[in-house]
């Protein structure tokens, strides 16, 4: 009886290390919590244009959790050879604490590092009942307005420039009116989850709320899971495109020696076949061509990116979300 | 045993008490293998020996193989220095023992990142001879240590403060080692209080969640252990699987509690065999 509890214990510490060794090069993709539907449709597509090309194995790890986490576990030393976030902000903190990746990291692929994009838009319960067409409806008193917290969550930090940018546009349009409606519309909000899956948990499984703010892609998959017939999405007239940004952990790779892989992993995101899957998991492809093939899954919208509409998203996190910022002052005179 | 109560008092508590425990302990559990097998048993067995759980179920079971052993040895040493001698420090050391019930697991998984992590001194010496510690399973390993460390020497120091040291004086005084009065006098006085210091902190090897987060660095297939594994494939909406994992975690509780109903059977009955034995010693005596 001991001999077989010590025996078994010694198998299973034996057999944890042995995995990876196996292929011939190991990447490890740090990534957010909701995007592990796509890298699992392009993981063993690399994996075998990989091999096709050169010959070689290669294993591909995966990390998920809360973005800004998933950042400041690199930085603390996370192995990560490539980085794969929501937003700009989570791989810029890897040039500012450690170097990690040069500062100007984005201009080193196409897109400014950005191989698709999202949209922020609307979810509405069946029927529109309560007839939200567009932005200002979300400010109307008794509309009950789901959002994750801009704080905590990339997802909420869209919504919130989303309809920033909205108020900013509309005629006579500034800072000051703008400030004026989204105070309204958080004001709206009952709670405020951490995360953009929390938030879509509370309007879809607890069915709070009149309204959830989400990405296009999210949508999609409320809709594998919860049933296409339970909601219905709402585009606004304008939006903001939530870009997702890659890079290269330029320390991780040149340390392993794994640059040549990580290098292509990435690249390859763009290639026909790297925006086809995107496309099929709903994040809006760049390449134009295959965009057009999947035109009818993609309504045509307009949508500003953060860097146009508001500077850099340095200032932006330093305006709007930093303790203080215009995001505390409108929430907290609620 | 008689009681003084009347019978519809005995009643009303007995029901109150199987209410109370079917309400949060009963209903909660078979919530989670409702879910677990929601879809059927297919899916189920699939979500369980799919790589990823299997890994997590593995690392799991690791992580709490070495903590344990090493929190029990921890455990009764600590226990024995403080219940049986008198020294400096006493009580800064009893504090010090309770320390990772204080401190929120968070903060202590944070303690090991600031200490391991690259940007420290420690971390970048680590980091230049290739020894990664946090973001690997000796990380998660270090985590389970420190927030399972209090339990067994908190079971035992009260217990051996009680029972005094007049028997261990007295096998001393016999003529027995040391060594010879702890595994026969001691140790078999606080087994008891030993093999449930041992079951607390299995339980909470295996179940814990903050500390572990901050330090795992959550590879899928490689740090996760179950309760990670639990809130990823919650959060991906693969519901089925994420109950069917936490199904396992529950059942690994239930067995703990299976083995220490067991260990205690044997134990009495060992116990009512010897008193049968010296019973009859003393009749054949006589």
């Amino acid at each position: 009886m001991k001999k077989l509890a010590v025996r078994t214990l010694a198998a299973l510490l034996l057999s944890v290390p042995a995995l990876p060794a196996l292929a011939d090069a190991t990447l490890l993709n740090v990534s957010y919590d909701v995007m592990r539907d796509f890298y699992k449709d392009y993981n063993p597509a690399f994996q075998k244009h990989w091999k096709g090309k050169t010959g070689e194995a290669v294993t591909i790890q995966q990390s998920h959790g809360g973005s800004s986490k998933q950042a400041m576990s690199v930085v603390g030393g996370l192995q990560a050879d490539v980085i794969t976030m929501n937003q700009a902000p989570d791989i810029n903190i890897l040039a500012e604490r450690g170097a990690l990746v040069p500062a100007d990291w984005s201009k080193r692929l196409a897109n400014d590092s950005v191989p698709f994009t999202s949209a922020t838009v609307f979810l509405v319960r069946k029927g529109n009942p309560k007839g939200i067409r567009d932005w200002k409806d979300l400010a109307k008193p008794g509309v009950q307005v789901i959002v994750p917290n801009p704080k905590t969550s990339g997802n909420g930090r869209y919504s919130y420039l989303a309809a920033y940018g909205w108020a900013l546009k509309q005629p006579g349009g500034n800072d000051a009116s703008a400030r004026a409606y989204v105070g309204k519309l958080f004001g709206n909000a009952p709670v405020l989850d951490t995360g953009g899956r929390a938030a879509t948990t509370t309007f879809m499984q607890r069915q709070i709320g009149d309204v959830l703010i989400t990405f296009e892609n999210e949508a999609e998959m409320v809709a594998r899971e919860f049933g296409r017939g339970t909601f219905e999405v709402v585009y606004p007239s304008v939006t903001v495109a939530a870009e997702n940004p890659v890079a290269v952990v330029d320390k991780v790779v040149d340390k392993k020696g794994t640059r040549k892989q990580a290098e292509a992993y990435l690249a390859y995101l763009w290639s026909p076949e790297g925006q086809t899957i995107a496309a099929q998991n709903y994040l809006r492809p760049q390449d134009k061509q295959v965009a057009a093939k999947f035109s009818g899954q993609f309504p045509p919208i307009k949508a500003f990116r953060v860097v146009d509409v508001f500077g850099s998203w340095d200032k932006v996190m330093k305006t709007h979300f930093a303790d203080g910022g215009v995001f505390d002052q409108i929430y907290l005179k609620k | 045993m008689q009681t003084t109560e009347s019978r519809p008092v005995r009643l009303a508590l007995t029901a109150l008490t199987l209410a109370f425990l079917g309400l949060f302990l009963v209903v909660p559990l078979a919530a989670v293998f409702w879910e677990a097998l929601s879809k059927g048993w297919d899916l189920y067995a699939a979500a369980l020996v799919e790589y990823e759980a299997w890994q997590a179920i593995k690392l799991t079971l690791i992580a709490a193989a070495i903590a344990v052993p090493l929190n029990l040895v921890f455990g009764v040493a600590a226990a024995w220095a403080i219940a049986r001698f008198d020294f400096r420090g006493k009580s800064l050391l009893t504090t010090l023992i309770d320390l990772p019930f204080s401190v929120s697991p968070v903060v202590a998984g944070l303690m090991y990142v600031l200490l391991f992590g690259v940007n420290s001194a420690i971390g970048g010496w680590l980091a230049e001879h290739d020894i990664q510690i946090i973001f690997a399973v000796p990380g998660i390993v270090l985590a389970t240590v420190f927030v399972t460390f209090p339990f067994v020497a908190r079971e035992l120091i009260p217990l051996m403060q009680a029972q005094g040291q007049e028997e261990e004086q007295a096998a001393l005084v016999l003529g027995a080692s040391g060594w010879q009065t702890f595994w026969r006098v001691t140790l078999p006085n606080v087994k008891w209080g030993l093999l449930y210091g041992v079951i607390l902190t299995n339980a909470r090897a295996m179940g814990e969640f903050g500390a572990v987060s901050v330090v795992s660095g959550h590879i899928r297939g490689e740090t996760n252990t179950i309760p990670l594994h639990v809130e990823i494939l919650y959060n991906e909406y693969n519901f089925v699987g994420a109950f069917a994992c936490a199904s396992i975690l529950a059942l690994l509780a239930l067995v703990t509690l299976a083995v220490k109903t067991y260990v205690e059977w044997r134990i009495e009955r060992q116990h009512a065999a010897s008193l049968i034995r010296t019973q009859q010693a003393r009749e054949a005596l006589a």
